[in-house]
């Protein structure tokens, strides 16, 4: 790790070698038109979503499709949030990404501290089950999970949804990653000045873990955000669905050519996504190259 | 874990070695109980009858063998999705790579915007497969759909891409490409710009062209990053689900099936034996595609 440079310091240095003439530099104009036209097609299927969920439901499937919105409405959205039950799907998907977020930076930076830090028995027994743990498939463990969670009286309950969730080997990889390239020196010191090994944990080592912390953070509320297939199983009444599992039963069931709706509930599960991570895209990108380049 | 007693420990080594423990045990208790504890137990209801009629004895069943597996092989629908699963990996991978190693060369030369077009190609990522799959099928459709209004532009019918048993699945590849790409492309930028710059420009004083560069430079050079996306991207296209749940529901006559949505299925039935074979098959498949890529990239040096 302590050989990658991250993104924008690498972008930093670029920007202040003495280039062969800002033109060169800056790259070919044709290279501009080639990747401004990749991205109209990565963004132009959100702003259809969102401009076809303000469309009364004729207009969204009129052929040829308009546009511009002849008639601008928020019927779709008020059917989503007193018709359907959405503001209850939004609170589970939150109350679900909360726990498997503060279960992942919580437990994950402390067997990552324990990981880079410690000497212990077990230790690379331990790493190599994260390790391995890391290519195991959730479709792989979800039907025992299903029959423990049942024999637990946890189907159908919230707990049920993120229990499983709260210990991923991703968070123990991402923090031991961090941790390794903090220095030795630190926790010698505290040594020396005759703090407890938890205490070097707690006191030392967490505070300089932010910027790892929230990478972690916002990866995990993202997944869990995102995740379907276990909610899925899990949630049996209405009142237990998490926004995509409400959002593709919907979509497959009799609401399935029902456009304006679907698309006003996607709206929902992708907007707040995509405002938190405009907001810290910087912690995701870093944590990416992290795991991605060790 | 027990530490050794008898031999005369360094006190500041048991400490830590105790201190290692008590910070490791929530996380390994969680990760017993609900990870490898069901890995496990999935390996052991795959050679049983185990029913969701079970659910409350699950301990009170018969062993069966290898007879779920036997089935699955047998199975004409599992053979299916088998292909179907394969055909994602085969199709999946190297689109997506392709489109992602593009991109990240190219941001990498250029410096004006290059957050602004690393956000939006990272966009798609972190937004809800259920989401995006339910706009794609938005998009598909054949009369109004904005990719066949598009088409009727230059003058091509579109089909209709998601109801044909030949077409639905590359749709359902390609869409998933147009999502995953992003999170290549990041991983693909970083390894980029650990190439040093000398390294490229030694070589056009040599006078190698763009594409030489590329070819004898770049890829070499970032030989262990394609690995580690091909990898990552290959265990995801194994699991591909969500989009076929929403977009096809598995159609058009199991077209779009995958192994994943198979033991879904199987489990909806309340076949628990023979979902946790089918899981454990796409385990094996997860684990074989793992080793076969670290051998095709990682030699040659």
């Amino acid at each position: 790790m302590s050989t990658t440079k991250t993104a924008p310091e690498a972008e930093e240095a670029e920007a202040i070698q003495p280039g062969r003439g800002a033109t060169v530099r800056r790259g070919p104009w044709w290279l501009y038109a080639v990747l401004g036209a990749g991205l109209l097609l990565m963004v132009v299927p959100f702003l259809w979503m969102v401009l076809s969920s303000v469309k009364p439901e004729g207009e969204v499937m009129s052929v040829p499709p308009t546009w511009w919105p002849e008639t601008l409405t928020t019927d779709n959205y008020e059917a989503l949030f007193t018709r359907l039950d959405f503001p209850t799907y939004f609170l589970n998907s939150i109350l679900v990404a909360l726990a498997v977020t503060a279960g992942n930076v919580m437990f994950g930076s402390m067997l990552g501290y324990a990981l880079a830090k410690l000497a212990f028995p077990g230790k690379r027994v331990v790493f190599g089950l994260v390790l391995f743990t890391l290519m195991i498939p959730g479709v792989v463990t979800f039907v025992p999970l299903f029959v423990l969670t049942t024999n637990l009286g946890l189907t159908n309950t919230l707990p049920g949804m993120f229990l499983p969730f709260l210990a991923a080997p991703f968070g123990v990889f991402l923090m031991r990653q961090f941790i390794l390239g903090l220095p030795d020196e630190l926790i010698h010191a505290a040594r020396v000045d005759g703090a407890g090994e938890l205490r070097i944990f707690f006191s030392v080592i967490m505070p300089l873990c932010g910027p790892a912390m929230a990478t972690l953070g916002i990866l995990t509320f993202l997944g869990s955000w995102n995740n379907f297939l276990w909610p899925l199983v899990v949630a049996q009444t209405e009142d237990k669905y998490t926004l995509p599992v409400a959002l593709a039963l919907y979509s497959v069931g009799q609401n399935a050519t029902k456009y304006g709706l679907l698309l006003a509930g996607a709206v929902v599960v992708v907007i707040p996504v995509v405002a938190v991570f405009l907001a810290l895209q910087r912690y995701i990108m870093q944590g990416i190259a992290m795991t991605g380049i060790k | 874990m027990s530490t050794p007693a008898s031999r005369h420990v360094d006190p500041t080594r048991r400490q830590q070695a105790v201190a290692a423990w008590v910070l490791a045990v929530p996380f390994m208790a969680l990760f017993l109980v609900f990870t490898a504890g069901p890995v496990l137990a999935s390996l052991g209801m795959s050679f049983t009858d185990i029913r969701s009629a079970d659910m409350r004895t699950p301990f009170a069943v018969s062993f069966v063998g290898l007879e779920n597996y036997t089935r699955l092989l047998g199975d004409p629908l599992f053979q299916k999705v088998v292909v179907n699963t394969g055909l994602y990996v085969v199709l999946g991978v190297p689109l997506t790579m392709v489109l992602a190693l593009a991109v990240a060369v190219g941001l990498n030369r250029i410096t004006v915007l290059r957050g602004i077009f690393r956000v939006g190609y990272y966009l798609p990522v972190v937004t809800s497969i259920v989401a995006v799959s339910v706009v794609w099928k938005f998009l598909l459709r054949e009369e109004g759909g904005l990719v066949n209004t598009v088409l009727a532009w230059v003058g091509i019918d579109g089909p209709a891409w998601l109801d044909s048993t030949t077409l639905a699945l590359p749709s359902l590849v390609v869409m998933a490409a147009w999502r995953n790409l992003g999170t290549l492309m990041v991983i693909f930028l970083a390894g980029l710009q650990t190439i040093p710059e000398e390294v490229r420009e030694a070589a056009e004083v040599d006078g190698a062209g763009a594409w030489q560069r590329f070819r004898h430079i770049t890829l070499p050079m970032l030989r262990p990053t394609l690995l580690f996306g091909a990898v990552i991207t290959g265990i995801g296209y194994l699991q591909f689900f969500e989009e076929a749940f929403v977009m096809t529901s598995g159609g058009p006559l199991d077209a779009t099936r995958s192994v994943t949505f198979f033991t879904y299925d199987q489990f909806s039935f309340g076949n628990y034996g023979l979902a946790a074979a089918a899981s454990y098959l796409l385990f094996l498949a997860v684990v074989a595609l793992t080793v076969v890529q670290f051998k095709l990239f990682g030699e040659k040096d």
